[in-house]
């Protein structure tokens, strides 16, 4: 019970820091605001979708979905700079879990993405964005975001426990993220794609996850295309699945990781 | 009791290209100081963080109040208090904030965090800055907050390296008479410095590290006898220099007097310190004599290098001689 309180207690850490330095909230919501503003007039115009509603549809679970996956720089970037400060090193010199500084942390960026998607998900609807699957759905679609975002942070954990500088972080995460983000589905059609990155972009897990918020969010052309793949037949499941699997990978290696360094 | 016992430590980094630590051995008995004195890179880092069970050593034995460190790291981690070299709080938060945050992590209720963080707050002075976040600290303020963080348990081994480097002689001061007080609470600490003058004021004995090893260790007297204690400087134009050699002569009691003709300088070792001061200044007065200059000088950390191995203590950085007079403390 000592190790869920420890994580609790670092999570109320991060969410002080919001409260003591407001410009870190409001940063992180601008950015994503400007996203859906820029992509909705710059390119909502010129691109036809043949989807009811117009590109705003398509797009905005694609800007969720890329604003979620790079939960795992901020996590990268805000571990970095703790272990430069030495409060790493203060926290493994008290008698707690030896899994809560991480768990905190990431649970931390997980909240300040509840506040983050409320702000883009106002913004879309003002300018146009109308999922039509019902309530369940749309909580539905936000929950996937919430839990994949809470995966990317657990990549984050083990890039921000690797590298020695925040500038360091910095870079990596955003090398990690972006063909991460752009060879997938969230503002194109893969179809368009020459084969070989067509392929890598339906395995794409942003890819599956875009589609299957789409879907959750009541759209019926979910990949933009129809691709026939099967992550694009199957991007609920398959999405889970790599939420799954990206948890199970890097949450134990991060943990073993932060108690290891000890060793360097 | 022993309430530190750190046996042959080696530590490599590099995959051992680096030696931090070659074979180090110290003890301290429970309740008592132990300064650590070295030179930059001597290993002090490296020891404070194996002993506060940061950091693994790769071979050697370590144990805090008797438990193993090595073995039940978390056992010790309810004892220990640790301030680092470099204050490690969070810069974001009010000092208030991390007295709460770090009470809370020690499984103190809420109610019990918030007392012991009033306490503290008033303890070090920083009652006024409590909701100020520490990045609007001065350097002094965050080294007392960094150490209030680490006592909120009222540990039995406390660890400090270097508490006061960085800080001015008024806060070096400070830090000495917070200090003082944790001693006179019972506390087993072990502080790192590479003041002599520190080591001396704090300590109850010294080990002196230089590449990672104990070139030497024992009460600061030991160590001062080894490498003769202070000195009485007088500087005076060269018409005068017999007179003051007859005073300093008269002052220390006759032995070692140094006369050195080019920098028109008399001096010898003295045992009264202050006093002697006070005197030669009195007696070269009577005698119509100005001096250029006259002071103590203290055995600084080069000294005691040159002294114990030969030869200077390498790597050094800002190697000043403390101003400050240092206050025994009766023991
Ligand atoms: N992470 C590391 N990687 C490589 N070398 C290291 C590392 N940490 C310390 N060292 C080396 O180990 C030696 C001892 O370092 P340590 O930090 O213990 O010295 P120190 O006595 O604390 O010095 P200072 O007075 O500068 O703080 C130095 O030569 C240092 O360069
Ligand atoms: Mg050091």
């Amino acid at each position: 019970m000592n190790a869920i309180s420890d994580a609790l207690i670092i999570t109320k850490r991060q969410l002080l820091q919001l409260a003591r330095v407001p410009e870190l909230i409001l940063f992180s919501i601008i950015q994503p605001i400007m996203f859906v503003l820029l992509f909705r007039f710059v390119f909502g115009g010129s691109i036809d979708t043949g989807q009811p509603g117009g590109y705003v549809q398509l797009l905005m679970p694609g800007i969720f979905v890329q604003t979620v996956a790079f939960t795992l720089a901020a996590t990268a970037v805000g571990l970095t700079a703790d272990m430069q400060k030495g409060l790493i090193d203060r926290f493994r010199s008290l008698p707690i879990s030896r899994s809560a500084v991480l768990f905190g942390r990431t649970l931390g960026d997980a909240a300040l993405n509840i506040v983050v998607l409320t702000a883009m998900g106002l913004t879309g609807y003002i300018v146009g964005w109308r999922p039509t699957s019902g309530l369940f759905n749309v909580f539905l679609g936000f929950s996937f975001l919430l839990v994949f975002g809470f995966a990317m942070s657990w990549v984050g954990v083990l890039i921000g426990l690797s590298v020695r500088e925040e500038r360091v972080a910095t870079n990596a995460t955003f090398i990690a993220v972006f063909p991460l983000t752009f060879l997938s589905n969230a503002f194109a059609p893969t179809t368009g794609m020459p084969k070989p990155l067509q392929y890598i972009a339906e395995w794409n897990p942003v890819s599956t996850m875009v589609a299957a918020c789409r879907q959750l969010f009541g759209l019926e052309n979910q990949f933009g295309a129809t691709a026939g793949s099967f992550p694009s037949e199957n991007p609920l499941m398959m999405s889970i699945v790599y939420m799954i699997l990206i948890m199970a990978v890097f949450i134990p290696l991060s943990v073993r990781k932060y108690n290891n360094s000890s060793k360097r | 009791m022993k309430a530190v016992i750190a046996e042959g430590l080696i530590k490599t980094y590099n995959k051992g290209s680096i030696k931090a630590l070659d074979g180090l051995s110290l003890d301290v008995e429970e309740g008592t100081v132990l300064g650590v004195l070295g030179p930059n890179g001597a290993g002090k880092t490296t020891t404070v963080r194996i002993l506060a069970t940061l950091l693994a050593p790769d071979s050697g034995r370590v144990s805090v109040a008797g438990i193993d460190v090595l073995k039940h790291p978390d056992e010790v981690r309810k004892i220990i208090g640790l301030s680092g070299q470099y204050a490690a709080v969070d810069e974001t938060l009010t000092g208030w904030d991390n007295l709460i945050m770090f009470g809370r992590l020690y499984h103190l209720s809420a109610n019990a965090a918030k007392s012991r963080a009033i306490e503290l707050l008033e303890q070090f002075n920083l009652t006024e800055a409590a909701k100020r976040p520490i990045r609007t600290y001065s350097g002094g303020m965050r080294r007392r907050l960094d150490l209030a963080a680490s006592l909120i348990i009222r540990p039995k081994v406390l660890f400090l390296d270097e508490p006061t480097t960085g800080l001015d002689p008024r806060g070096r001061q400070d830090m000495w008479g917070v200090i003082d007080d944790l001693v006179k609470g019972g506390v087993t600490l072990l502080l790192t410095t590479q003041y002599l003058e520190e080591a001396d004021h704090l300590a109850d004995e010294i080990a002196v590290i230089d590449h990672g090893k104990v070139i030497a260790r024992g009460t600061s007297d030991l160590l001062k006898k080894q490498v003769g204690g202070e000195r009485l400087e007088i500087v005076v134009e060269n018409q005068d220099l017999t007179a003051a050699k007859e005073i300093v002569a008269q002052v220390s009691g006759g032995g070692g007097i140094n006369v050195d003709e080019g920098l028109r300088q008399v001096s010898a070792p003295v045992t009264t310190g202050s006093k002697a001061l006070i005197e030669a200044a009195k007696l070269l007065d009577e005698k119509g004599i100005h001096p250029l200059d006259i002071g103590l000088k203290r055995p600084s950390l080069d000294d005691v290098f040159l002294a114990l191995t030969g030869h200077v203590a390498e790597e050094k950085k800002d190697e000043e001689v403390l101003l400050t007079q240092g206050r025994k403390r009766g023991k």
